[in-house]
């Protein structure tokens, strides 16, 4: 059943400084209007790039999105800064109006845009409770109800009756999040709340939208920069690009759209002669990242193998030719290297070769890694080229109880995460 | 099929669907909000509700000693500070809720910001709660008037059962004009500047510190054709039994009362909606 449906959506926005000039832009508004012309400063907005220097004085923050939302999904929501998230949660949940197209929903809907809005910091723990919980849209008797479980949610106990001004700022987080965990919507919609707090509140956090799409049956919109917990969570994905909605699909799919598109990483990498790294003896022809059916993609899943192949065209004919491989994680540690030991000593006549290595599935951990691809000779020792941070993919977990994580929604630390043996008690 | 929609959201709606039926969904919502702007007003000072009186007793003095003392202005045979009380009561109301809800939009923005409710329970709230002030005050003015009314000074009549609609107007009145300013300050922020001196200069347009007889005749249409005068003077003349009295400016009052909530409701409710990208 669809539950939420989109429809030709518009935002615009003025640009600089709101205030000058409306009296004017308000008339020739009100004017055409009477004529029965269509508001001349409508749509004339350029697309939104807060790159480049602003030609028209409206932006259109939303340019025609289309979508639907089907009960149960739970939808994630990326792009890049500016790319129009923010502004699409607001006209979801009506804190701001569409400036043309229209959005059904079917439901009482909740949206936290911000944990803790309204709270007043003279008010003791517990009505702030009764407060924020009215202002997200519960009634008295509701609250009344679930007191005792937002408290223990929360963890407060003790500090039930203190003014929330003399709460340390995590209790506070944690006070407002439990409101907003036990509102009971049948839509819910979430901007990057989970960035706050400690390890132990975000597991929680997480945790509960987790038990909210699943075994209530809710439906989830989720905006995150947190490619792994969007990954993990979200059963399908939205890509915004400056405004217009760029993919919408499934969870891999989209965020390997959205990788390869938003970051100078790429999985696959081609030279030609002018511009190949190498020496005279050998030479780089291409690069790439590649599963074991041989297709070349950015987004693997924890428990898929990662290969990477370099193709390389040797000029002279040598028999002192190691190809080299270095990884490095997104903090850019240098997580390994190694050496194609196997081929050492093979005689390369003049032609082309293939070396490729492969990563075991369960070893790394999530998030994006770069590659180093390289061709050495020992005797003596020479690096003939060492390709950096061209080619690489992204590791993303699963939670289906199988891998390293297990049943664990939460933060999973280490740099790498390989499947290893515990002794049976 | 013909789906069925709880909600439909749409870049305009008509002039007139105003949706009064969420307001009362929203009840919850305005008890509360009442309850914290009371609340909140005393925690961690000593005196507490307690300097809900103290202003006004001060500024009654102020008055009694400026402007009947130094200033000899008439005020029609009633004891001077009784006549200030009578006059002060339902105008630091009427005073407390328009500059209350005048900035209904610009000192929610932050909460409007993040989480959608019906707008108008904010500045609805606002002139529910300043009720308990002017409670206290009423209180007060009480004592006094029982004072002088032991003493054979007064002389009440049955004018006073009107008080209710005089609160009820002075309110409806002040949320009508509130939100209408606080619609247009969104937009035009040099309103909020002339609401500060405004709301002053509409006190001294309206017999608050002086009697209607006291008006010379030129510029008598000047107060007569204020809205505010025939409640002020209402209250006075059925507590105290001098002063002016005519139901034609009742109506007149309570006309303009329904005129302006209609255009303030029907002027917030568009602005509500995209207020956010303007304030």
């Amino acid at each position: 059943m669809t539950v939420i449906q989109v429809e030709n959506l518009y935002k615009q926005y003025r640009l600089g400084q709101v205030g000058s000039g409306t009296l004017r832009d308000d008339f020739s508004r009100w004017w055409n209007g009477i004529l029965g012309k269509e508001d001349p400063l409508q749509k004339i907005g350029e697309i939104n790039d807060r790159t480049s220097v602003a030609t028209s004085d409206y932006v259109l923050s939303l340019r025609d999105i289309n979508f639907n939302v089907q009960e149960g999904e739970v939808l994630g929501i990326i792009g890049k800064n500016g790319a129009g998230k923010s502004t699409l949660l607001k006209v979801l949940s009506k804190v701001t109006a569409p400036s043309s197209g229209e959005i059904k929903i079917k439901g009482r809907v909740a949206s936290l845009l911000e944990v803790g809005t309204g709270f007043h910091p003279e008010l003791t723990g517990r009505e702030n409770i009764y407060l924020n919980g009215a202002i997200l849209g519960m009634k008295r008797h509701e609250i009344t109800l679930k007191l005792d479980e937002i408290i223990d949610f929360a963890g407060i106990q003790r500090y039930v009756d203190t003014p929330v001004k003399r709460y340390s700022s995590g209790m506070y987080v944690r006070l407002a999040f439990a409101v907003a965990a036990h509102l009971e919507p049948e839509i819910l919609i979430i901007d990057e709340v989970l960035a706050v707090g400690d390890a132990e509140f975000q597991q929680k956090a997480i945790g509960k939208m987790q038990d909210v799409s699943k075994q209530q049956g809710r439906t989830v919109l989720f905006v995150s920069h947190n490619m792994d917990a969007i990954s993990r969570l979200c059963t399908s994905c939205l890509y915004l690009k400056n405004g217009g909605l760029e993919l919408k699909g499934r969870t891999d799919e989209v965020i390997q759209k959205y990788l390869s598109a938003e970051t100078s990483i790429v999985s696959k990498i081609n030279y030609d002669e002018s511009n190949a790294p190498g020496s005279q003896i050998v030479r780089l022809l291409e690069a790439k990242v590649l599963n074991n059916h041989q297709e070349s993609k950015l987004n693997y899943t924890i428990d898929e193998k990662v290969g990477v192949k370099l193709t390389f065209e040797v000029l002279q004919e040598t028999n002192d030719l190691i190809a080299g491989f270095n990884l490095y994680n997104q903090m850019d540690v240098h997580i390994l290297s190694s050496h194609d030991t196997i081929n050492q000593g093979k005689t390369f006549s003049p032609g082309i070769y293939d070396a490729t290595v492969w990563l075991p599935e369960n070893f790394l951990t999530e998030g994006m890694h770069y590659c180093g691809v390289a061709v050495m000779s020992y005797k003596p020792f020479f690096v003939h080229f060492h390709d950096v941070a061209k080619i690489g993919f992204n590791i993303s977990d699963r939670q289906n109880g199988e891998t390293v994580r297990g049943n664990y929604t939460g933060v999973f630390p280490g740099v790498i995460r390989p499947k290893l043996i515990w002794d049976k008690m | 099929m013909k789906e069925t929609w709880t909600e439909v959201i749409q870049p305009k709606k008509s002039v007139f669907q105003l949706n009064l039926s969420e307001i009362w969904n929203y009840r919850d919502l305005i008890w509360i909000f009442v309850r914290r702007d009371i609340v909140s007003v005393y925690k961690q000072t000593v005196l507490g509700p307690l300097w809900f009186f103290l202003g006004p007793i001060f500024t009654v003095f102020t008055f009694v000693f400026v402007f009947n003392q130094i200033a000899n202005i008439s005020t029609d045979n009633i004891p001077a500070p009784l006549f200030y009380l009578a006059g002060t009561t339902l105008w630091n109301y009427f005073q407390a809720c328009i500059t209350g809800t005048s900035s209904t939009f610009i000192s929610n923005a932050n909460i409007f910001g993040k989480v959608y409710f019906p707008r108008l329970v904010s500045p609805i709230s606002m002139v529910i709660s300043n009720l308990l002030k002017f409670g206290i005050q009423l209180l007060m003015f009480l004592c006094f008037w029982f004072y002088y009314l032991a003493q054979g000074t007064i002389h009440p009549n049955a004018y006073i059962a009107l008080l209710p609609l005089l609160v009820l107007l002075m309110g409806g009145m002040a949320l009508g004009v509130g939100i209408i300013i606080s619609s247009l300050t969104t937009k035009y922020r040099d309103l909020s500047y002339f609401i500060g001196f405004g709301i002053t200069l509409i006190m001294y347009a309206t017999p608050v510190i002086y009697p209607v007889s006291a008006i010379p005749e030129m510029y008598k249409p000047f107060v007569i054709y204020n809205p505010i005068a025939p409640i002020i003077e209402t209250f006075r003349y059925g507590f105290t039994g001098s002063g002016y009295f005519s139901w034609n400016g009742l109506i007149y009052s309570s006309v303009f009362t329904v005129v302006v909530l209609l255009i303030g409701t029907v002027l917030f409710n568009k602005i509500e909606r995209t207020f956010m990208d303007t304030v």
